[in-house]
């Protein structure tokens, strides 16, 4: 009995010794664990308890559509669902239309320092989230920055109200705040363009703005992709900004799902709201890869 | 080589992009000096009386040390996690590799309120009260993915036949990692715990549900800014914050790309 035993361990310690797989596998268990055990399991329960419901402190676990009835049914959570990803695609065009200028002259015109440059565009990203987004209360409030600069030029007698708590406020903080997201990735990937490709768009007579059109453009689209998915997922869920500047007409899905939580108690609602926006986000995000693939495949 | 065009105005937007960042932030640090609760232009006067405010509250004291002690303790959980998932995905064919490289970074895209509410079901579920501790554990998951990028980037970035030569040589596979790749990726080990320690120690969201009594600084922070009187020496905090991890970033950093030959590329990657 024993010598099978030392056998089959022997032959397991063979087959580790021998196998990458096995090796590889046991040093990402760790890993796996934790993010199974930390991320996947919370999230499982998570959606559970979107199709539960709450009966005064209990929990009732009979499944049922109840809360996405309330969560998709209910114009003013239908509103906010609009809202939260208008908000967010906004952000996320201009953002990415601001950054890839930066990122392009980081590549492309920038060679010695490019090291500064970096990190001279990630430092206010470190810098206290919660601040960054105060900064532009600071800036854009009723006595704040651009009224008491404006007002002690005798450019203005009144502080203008319509600069803070809207969806305008909203976007341009968060079109700063998320900034470095969307120039990281699209450097990436101008970086790694072959620049012989650009010679040879040169040599065949392309000008500079059919050779960008056709190779820079084109070849750079997988991190314009991959900082809009970047922007647009998370922001969509962001709850600090919406808060703190975006007022009553500013609010988004995110101060619905913390109200569930934390004052109204209603968890399961909260959870199907927060599930519902996650599957619309994910449905937006998926048509706007596949048009803007579509819209690469005809440039080419 | 192609012909450059557009430099200056390229160069012109740089810099204005960059002053487009800096400016909100660079507020902080010039009414924080303002000698006046009123936060406006003009200026009124240059104190350093909010520094010596916040200095003395021993709030701000007992919040920064917790934002210290989650930090650290995340810090090191999710380097140390992330350490041998790094050399897994780069040095073996491993089956299932990519999904748990997925997996360890879908928290990227999840929004941070959906991360914070889904740990506070489990914990809830599972009768865990809310402390320090998960609140680690939340920062632990949203580090992992930063740790495993910068160790993967570093170990991507030196040569595979140091490694096997000291197999060669008869070394165990254990002893090879503490002689020979250990050192080598140092450098990122060292950056992988500094951007991880600043992932956590700016978190807000994921803390504001999973703390229990005792506030991390931005937890703090968060409570201060509904009162208008304390405002001033939120802003003395808030440039505290942002001299020291404006240096953290730059240690991080030229840390993470020494050795490197090519260290501009490591920082974007």
């Amino acid at each position: 009995m024993t010598g099978v035993e030392v056998g089959s361990v022997g032959r397991l310690a063979r087959f580790y010794r021998r196998s990458e797989a096995a090796r590889g596998l046991l040093l990402l268990s760790p890993t796996m664990a934790i993010m199974l055990a930390a991320l996947a399991a919370p999230m499982i329960l998570l959606a559970l308890y979107s199709f539960w419901t709450q009966d005064g402190y209990a929990v009732n676990t009979q499944p049922t559509l109840a809360q996405y009835a309330t969560s998709l049914g209910r114009p003013t959570y239908r509103a906010l669902f609009y809202r939260s990803i208008e908000i967010s695609a906004a952000v996320t065009l201009i953002t990415v239309l601001l950054a890839y200028p930066m990122a392009y002259f980081v590549a492309f015109r920038v060679d010695k320092t490019k090291f500064v440059w970096l990190i001279l565009l990630t430092i206010p990203f470190w810098t206290s989230y919660l601040l960054r987004v105060f900064a532009w209360k600071l800036i854009l409030g009723y006595n704040g920055v651009i009224n008491s600069g404006l007002m002690s030029l005798g450019l203005i007698h009144q502080p203008l109200e319509f600069l803070l708590y809207n969806p305008t406020a909203v976007v341009v903080t968060l079109a700063h705040a998320w900034a470095p997201f969307a120039i990281l990735p699209i450097y990436v990937s101008l970086e790694k363009i072959d620049r012989s490709l650009l010679d040879a768009a040169a040599d065949l007579g392309d000008g500079a703005v059919r050779r960008f059109l056709r190779v820079t453009l084109p070849l750079s689209l997988p991190g314009v992709i991959g900082a809009a998915v970047l922007i647009f997922v998370p922001t969509t869920g962001d709850y600090v900004t919406p808060t703190l500047v975006g007022g009553s007409g500013g609010v988004m899905i995110a101060n619905v799902i913390e109200e569930q939580f934390d004052k109204v108690g209603n968890w399961p609602l909260g959870a199907a709201l927060a599930m519902a926006s996650m599957a619309a986000v994910a449905v937006a995000t998926l048509l706007f890869v596949a048009a803007l693939r579509a819209a690469a495949a005809r440039i080419r | 080589m192609a012909k450059k065009s557009g430099g200056l105005g390229l160069f012109l937007y740089a810099v204005f992009y960059l002053a487009f960042l800096y400016v909100p932030v660079l507020f902080l640090p010039l009414f924080s000096f303002n000698n006046s609760t009123f936060i406006a232009f003009p200026l009124s006067g240059f104190t350093t009386q909010w520094y010596q405010q916040m200095f003395a509250d021993e709030a701000v004291q007992q919040a920064l040390f917790n934002s210290l002690r989650v930090g650290a303790i995340a810090a090191v959980a999710a380097t140390t996690l992330a350490l041998p998932a790094a050399k897994a995905l780069t040095r073996y064919r491993v089956p299932g590799g990519s999904a748990v490289l997925g997996l360890a970074n879908l928290s990227l895209f999840i929004p941070e309120i959906v991360l914070g509410i889904s740990l506070l079901i489990l914990l809830s579920v599972l009768g865990i009260p809310l402390s320090l501790w998960t609140v680690t554990l939340g920062h632990v998951v949203i580090c992992v993915p930063f740790a495993i990028t910068v160790l993967m980037s570093r170990m991507e970035g030196f040569d595979e036949s140091l490694e096997e030569a000291s197999l060669d040589l008869g070394e165990s596979g254990w002893m090879t990692f503490w002689r020979v790749t250990f050192p080598l990726i140092l450098p990122g080990v060292i950056s992988s715990l500094l951007l991880s320690f600043m992932v956590s120690f700016d978190d807000f969201l994921i803390a504001y549900f999973l703390v229990g009594n005792d506030a991390t600084l931005p937890i703090y922070i968060w409570g201060q800014l509904r009162f208008p009187y304390k405002l001033p020496s939120v802003l003395a905090l808030g440039a505290m914050i942002l001299v020291a991890s404006t240096i953290l970033v730059v240690i991080a950093e030229v840390v993470r790309s020494y050795g490197l030959k090519d260290r501009h590329k490591m920082v974007g990657a």
